[in-house]
């Protein structure tokens, strides 16, 4: 085992590669989530955004309108799980998990005539100044758009939560629902939006998957990433700031992991396979104290 | 006479299989505090939603001012001068005092300003309330201050308060009513909904009476007499509980040292709890609800298994002891909530008779259930408690809160308890029910029980206990004799907190 031959830049660079598609899908359940709505179908609203995000950027060529294209195919997708649980009131939990499996055989049926297509390429920026500084350059500010896209919608999300008016309404009718709607806000229409939005940010990290990680089309190929990106929003006590670290520190565990792995390391692989998981949700075990949303994932009837 | 400042005219409104206001009219003065009497379900509560803008009329009118009056949502209301103090307190545990007030207003301005504007109101209507605290730490008064003050930020001219006395102190009812002259002194009318026919004998200057939906009388409370209007709202005569005199018994339960840590972030410690009650004696503990009621209950029920040697039954210790274990030796209790804690809301009254009479009445036999031997009982209470229902094959939620009530403790009533610990026994049950369940609690110590009280309605507990306590922030006072005592020295034993923050506020 040659332990030297993990590179510090190459491994901290693909670490943010590594986190971004996770850190998307959390930030928008995040937000579904302090509305009250629980959805397990970031998994199916993200494997819909792949191969959404796949078909157009092929065939436009464009993978700026491949990521467009999956948002919008995640919030329509979001918004058959918005109808069914806000006005006919099904059950959250079957409805996501029924999204889900919704979700991978649609994209499966859709991608079809997809895979083996290498995606267009999408270069990296590189940013003045910034991406010469030693070390630091490669690491932070030679990434792909997207990267930095993922963090400023986190840094919006912040805002909006806590800084904003209808960041607040939103955290009201999550927190109360029945106390939202005595004080006259629109309960439905505010969860419809932050579930749309969620849908929107599970497709973009879906699409980050199909377009640049990968970057072609698999079935499937999400792999339990949308699940791990529910398990982030609970245990960072939903809170944005540590959605990132959480994130993050999946990303790096499964690079380090795959390091360790090239590197030859004697330990069985499936051990290496689990440690990103492992490590995930011990440290935020530790970390979480938080209390979760007041109504989250009770139905909301406006007559009583 | 005042200058009338709502009119309502025919309003009525009416529910699939319930018409909830039949064609009800009357007006409120400038400045007025009028109350609006009536038992559950008379329709109070749809006809205050009518004004806030929550619930539309099928036919009638409103005038505010003299200009037609319509509000399609409580923003419009809002912007109208109408204000709302929910009974249900309509607040945001997990937000700041001031987050609530912002949700309440519909133009809010800059957080600081709020702060600002919140120390201001608060200081001149003597309510102290820190804007930057969490609502889920505030006790029951101070949570309503943040009501009142949202409204009151508004400016309102017309305040409706539903049952806003339900979870006070005696001192925090005065100062409320201290806050509501002097609105009423400045031109705010009060729409005011009680259960209490002494606080508006006290506060208002008319008085309109709803039975059934429908206006049956109107009245001026300085002149009526409270008896009068509690006639007129159940539309019967009422019966008065009566106690016969007991002899003191036998020792039955005893606490001694009980304490325990808080169960949860927002539950409270139980401190050093040591009373003792006998066979026959109802002992009452009063106190506002968040001040370790529930946990002295899982603590007596064994939900909250504490130290053997803190709980005393007929003199063995069962502090530790399951909670059938006790309920088979004869300690049995009824939990405040009724849908969810002392029932399951999807059961049947057979079903939710069996979950806890299935030991002291024999109801299942080597594992399997006896279901007629179950179905009897349920009848039996049915019958025994005049529960309003079809039948025990009717789930739990169909009943209303007083039906199901007199259900729940029915159910322990007949397993024939020798301890009886009730909390709240008659929370949200209108005025023939609980009338109903505080005489069987007293023919239950006549026969020989010891009873234990626990609520927060002070003249239930002046009317049927034999001794008093107060429970605050988890300690227990000593007991006193029920009868002679007055409202100011119960207030003191409720809480010497509030006296010291009202003195904080006045200097």
């Amino acid at each position: 085992m040659d332990l030297t031959s993990i590179n510090p830049i190459l491994f901290f660079a693909s670490l943010m590669v590594a986190a971004t598609p996770i850190l998307l899908a959390a930030i928008g359940e995040l937000v579904v989530e302090r509305a009250g709505v629980l959805n397990l179908g970031v998994e199916g609203m993200m494997i819909t955004g792949a191969v959404i995000g796949f078909i157009v950027a092929v065939s436009t060529g464009s993978p700026w309108l491949g990521f467009l294209g999956a948002a919008v195919g995640g919030a329509l997708i979001s918004q058959v799980f918005g109808l069914l649980t806000q006005y006919l009131l099904s059950n959250q939990v079957a409805t996501g998990l029924a999204l889900t499996l919704f979700g991978l055989g649609l994209s499966a049926l859709m991608g079809q005539g997809y895979i083996g297509i290498k995606a267009p390429s999408f270069p990296d920026l590189h940013l003045p100044i910034l991406s010469d500084i030693p070390y630091l350059g490669p690491i932070a500010f030679q990434h792909d758009p997207m990267v930095y896209v993922g963090l400023l919608i986190v840094l919006a999300v912040w805002l909006f939560l806590n800084r904003s008016r209808a960041g607040l309404i939103l955290r009201a009718v999550g927190e109360n629902h029945d106390a939202a709607h005595a004080l006259g806000y629109n309960v439905r229409r505010t969860r419809m939006l932050a579930i749309a939005f969620g849908g929107a940010c599970a497709g973009l990290g879906g699409a980050y998957l199909s377009l640049l990680r990968v970057p072609q089309w698999t079935e499937g190929m999400t792999a339990g990433a949308g699940w791990i990106a529910l398990a982030i929003v609970v245990f960072a006590s939903w809170r944005p700031g540590r959605l990132v670290l959480g994130a993050y520190l999946f990303g790096g565990v499964t690079v380090l992991q795959l390091n360790l792995q090239a590197a030859g390391i004697a330990i069985p692989v499936e051990y290496l396979s689990m440690s990103p998981y492992l490590a995930t949700i011990a440290v935020l075990v530790i970390m979480s104290a938080g209390r979760s949303p007041g109504s989250l994932g009770k139905q909301f009837h406006a007559a009583r | 006479m005042r200058d009338t400042l709502l009119t309502l005219e025919g309003l009525t409104k009416a529910y699939p299989g319930v018409v909830a206001n039949r064609d009800v009219s009357f007006d409120i003065g400038k400045g007025e505090i009028h109350a609006l009497l009536g038992e559950n379900g008379a329709g109070k509560s749809t006809l205050v939603k009518t004004i806030y803008g929550l619930v539309k009329p099928d036919s009638g009118h409103m005038t505010l001012d003299g200009r037609r009056f319509a509000p399609d949502d409580p923003a419009a209301a809002r912007r109208a001068g109408v204000g709302m103090v929910f009974q249900h307190f309509s607040l945001f545990d997990a937000l700041t005092v001031a987050e609530n007030i912002v949700l309440g207003m519909d133009a809010p301005p800059s957080p600081r300003a709020i702060a600002a504007e919140v120390r201001r109101v608060s200081d001149l209507y003597g309510l102290p309330l820190d804007p930057d605290r969490t609502v889920g730490d505030l006790s029951a008064g101070e949570r309503q201050r943040v009501e009142i003050i949202r409204c009151l930020l508004q400016d309102p001219r017309l305040l409706i308060m539903d049952e806003p006395t339900s979870v006070l102190t005696p001192q925090e009812v005065d100062i409320l009513f201290t806050t509501l002259r002097k609105l009423s002194g400045e031109g705010t009318a009060i729409l005011y909904i009680s259960h209490k026919l002494s606080e508006i004998a006290a506060l208002c200057e008319a008085a309109t009476v709803l039975r059934l939906g429908a206006v049956v009388a109107t009245c001026d409370p300085r002149t009526t007499a409270p008896r009068d209007m509690a006639e007129l709202m159940v539309g019967q005569v009422l019966q008065s509980p009566v106690r016969a005199a007991r002899p003191a018994g036998r020792m039955a339960l005893e606490l001694r040292g009980l304490s325990a840590r808080a169960p949860h972030r927002f539950g409270t410690a139980l401190r050093d709890i040591t009373v003792a009650v006998r066979a026959g004696e109802v002992l009452g503990i009063g106190g506002v609800a968040g001040n370790g009621q529930d946990e002295l209950v899982a603590a007596l029920s064994g939900e909250m298994p504490v130290a053997a040697d803190m709980v005393w039954f007929n003199g063995s210790p069962v502090g530790s002891d399951p909670v059938n274990t006790r309920r088979a030796n004869g300690l049995l209790c009824a939990p405040e909530e009724r849908l969810g804690h002392a029932a399951a809301p999807d059961m049947t009254l057979t079903e939710n008779a069996l979950l806890t009479g299935v030991t002291r009445k024999g109801l299942a036999r080597r594992g399997f259930l006896r279901w007629p031997q179950a179905r009897h009982f349920a009848q039996e209470i049915i019958a025994g408690f005049d529960v309003r229902t079809p039948g025990p094959e009717n789930t739990a939620r169909s009943l209303s809160g007083g039906n199901l009530q007199k259900f729940v403790i029915g159910r322990e009533i007949m397993q024939d308890p020798q301890v009886f610990v009730v909390n709240q026994p008659t929370w949200g049950v209108d005025a023939a029910a609980a009338a109903a369940i505080r005489q069987a609690l007293l023919t239950l110590a006549d026969n020989g029980a010891a009873v234990i009280v626990i609520s927060q309605d002070l003249d239930e507990l002046m009317e049927i206990s034999d001794r008093f306590c107060a429970l605050t922030e988890g300690r227990l006072s000593e007991p006193r004799p029920a009868r002679g005592l007055t409202v100011d020295q119960i207030g003191m034993m409720l809480g010497g907190a509030h006296d010291m923050e009202v003195a904080h506020v006045a200097k």
